[in-house]
């Protein structure tokens, strides 16, 4: 298929400091429609700057990104267009505490899209389903668990039709038993074609979701492989050492 | 003392004055309370919300010299006594009301005073609210002024209320103290009759009430507040 040659993300030369320290050290990416891209690294590899980065959330220090070939970094009203384009999820759900979750999905459709009420919300509804929360649409998030909170966080990310999501170490912050049916819901959208990059630290999930693996280290990209590739044979011995860390980690417990 | 406080002539004469005086005190208390305390909330809430916006790392940074004006003249009003504010006040309120005593002159100082104790108030509500919101707002392609108003003010709502009990109380007890200034209200026949003319009884009545109506200010406040609250129960 020609659309899947379409280049949605690409990253190049990305340049990120704080005061002294380097986070991201020309970091080149590219993601094309369709793709699932998983970054993997230790804490601290720059890989939550890096999707801060693609999201506009950070100054960059050099380089470009591009989303659909447009500049994220030039800032101003073109960043706010953008933005709309990349849905961003992150590991503490974010919800508003004092609206609830019909309206947390709709707000930004509706003031920032500009959308009718009545459509977003038909939109919302029909997500609210597709990851069983439909019933829970009057409640407020306190009245929510973490898993069914970062559900509701998905669906309002997806409410805005991106061409792109980003996953920020999403399960992080889940009691165990919550954490499956999240990345359940990230699987059946990575089936259905959306693009994603996803920075987690579920080697599992990784390898069962992922078309490439992206490893980081000190703010460089070491490994770029199809994720198969990644986990039975890693390039470097960084990567290795790392994947290695997880096997004791489950040999232990 | 008590013998001598509640003497049969004494608590005639008090009956008396409270019936005729006590009803108009009120309303007056009352309604320049209400009233000053919104005029400080028109003038407050915009600059509280531009003090946290206009940060370095706000939604809509401002220049930094705008800011620092903006926090000078606030620290400076808040930091002149009512009493001593009211009276270096009073060619503004002459020229605005036309005169310096009365009852709705009384507004003008009372304004004076506490919008910046509100822009405060309204600063510390919005600086409350989780940065991680501001963000999702932002990363979702929000505006600043669409995150001022869908996101910084709705979210600290019960925080926005508490604060403006806060506030009405304050204004109310400069409201009494107006009355040594020819301020209206309970404040004025506290002192009138109570400090000037040695009617304890009086006295003791306005200041029964005045707290009576922080009692009911606090209570509504409070009730709204907890209401609103959704992060709660």
């Amino acid at each position: 298929m020609a659309t899947e040659n379409t280049i949605q993300l690409e990253v190049s030369g990305l340049r990120k400091t704080f005061g002294n320290d380097i986070i991201l050290n020309g970091v080149d990416l590219t993601v094309r429609k369709g793709e699932v891209v998983v970054i993997l690294g230790s804490s601290g590899c720059g890989k939550s700057t890096l999707l801060r980065c693609i999201n506009g959330l950070e100054p960059t220090d050099g380089g470009s990104i591009r989303i659909d070939g447009e500049e994220v970094t030039s800032g101003g009203r073109n960043l706010t267009q953008l933005r709309q384009k990349i849905g961003m999820v992150f590991q503490s759900y974010d919800l508003f505490p004092h609206k609830n979750i019909l309206d947390n999905v709709t707000l930004a459709p509706v003031k920032v899209q500009k959308r009718t009420k009545d459509d977003a919300r038909e939109e919302a509804e029909q997500l609210l389903r597709r990851v069983g929360l439909w019933e829970k649409r009057k409640a407020y998030p306190r009245e929510l668990s973490g898993g069914q909170k970062q559900r509701v966080a998905i669906v309002r990310a997806l409410c805005m039709n991106p061409e792109i999501m980003l996953f920020d170490e999403v399960t992080a912050a889940l009691d165990p038993e919550m954490v499956r049916e999240v990345l359940d819901v990230m699987l059946e959208l990575a089936e259905g074609g959306m693009t994603m990059l996803i920075v987690t630290h579920e080697m599992q999930f990784a390898r069962a979701v992922a078309d490439r693996i992206v490893f980081l280290d000190e703010g460089k990209i070491l490994e770029n492989l199809p994720a198969e590739t990644f986990f039975t044979n890693p390039k470097t011995q960084r990567a290795k050492d790392f994947l290695q860390t997880f096997e004791f980690r489950k040999e232990t417990s | 003392m008590f013998e001598d406080l509640f003497a049969p002539d004494k608590v005639e004469e008090a009956r008396l004055i409270i019936q005729t005086q006590f009803p108009t005190a009120i309303w007056e208390t009352v309604y320049v309370t209400i009233l000053s305390t919104l005029f400080a909330i028109v003038i407050g809430l915009p600059l509280g919300v531009l003090l946290v916006t206009g940060d370095k790392n706000g939604v809509l940074p401002l220049p930094r010299w705008l800011m620092q004006t903006l926090n000078v003249i606030i620290n400076l009003l808040r930091s002149v006594p009512f009493l001593i504010l009211m009276i270096m006040v009073f060619p503004l309120t002459r020229a605005i009301v036309g005169t310096v005593v009365g009852t709705t002159a009384t507004i003008v100082p009372l304004v004076i005073a506490a919008f910046p104790f509100v822009a405060r108030l309204t600063e510390s509500s919005l600086r409350e609210v989780n940065p991680n919101l501001i963000e999702m707002a932002q990363s979702m392609g929000a505006s600043p002024v669409q995150i001022i108003t869908k996101v910084m003010i709705p979210e600290s709502v019960p925080s926005l209320l508490s604060n403006a009990t806060i506030a009405i109380t304050t204004v109310l007890g400069y409201s009494a103290m107006s009355g040594i200034l020819g301020g209206g209200g309970l404040g004025k026949i506290a002192i009138n009759y109570g400090y000037y003319r040695y009617k304890d009884l009086i006295m003791i009545a306005a200041v029964i009430l005045l707290i009576v109506l922080v009692q009911v200010f606090q209570t509504v406040g409070t009730k709204l507040a907890v209401s609103t609250d959704k992060r709660l129960k």
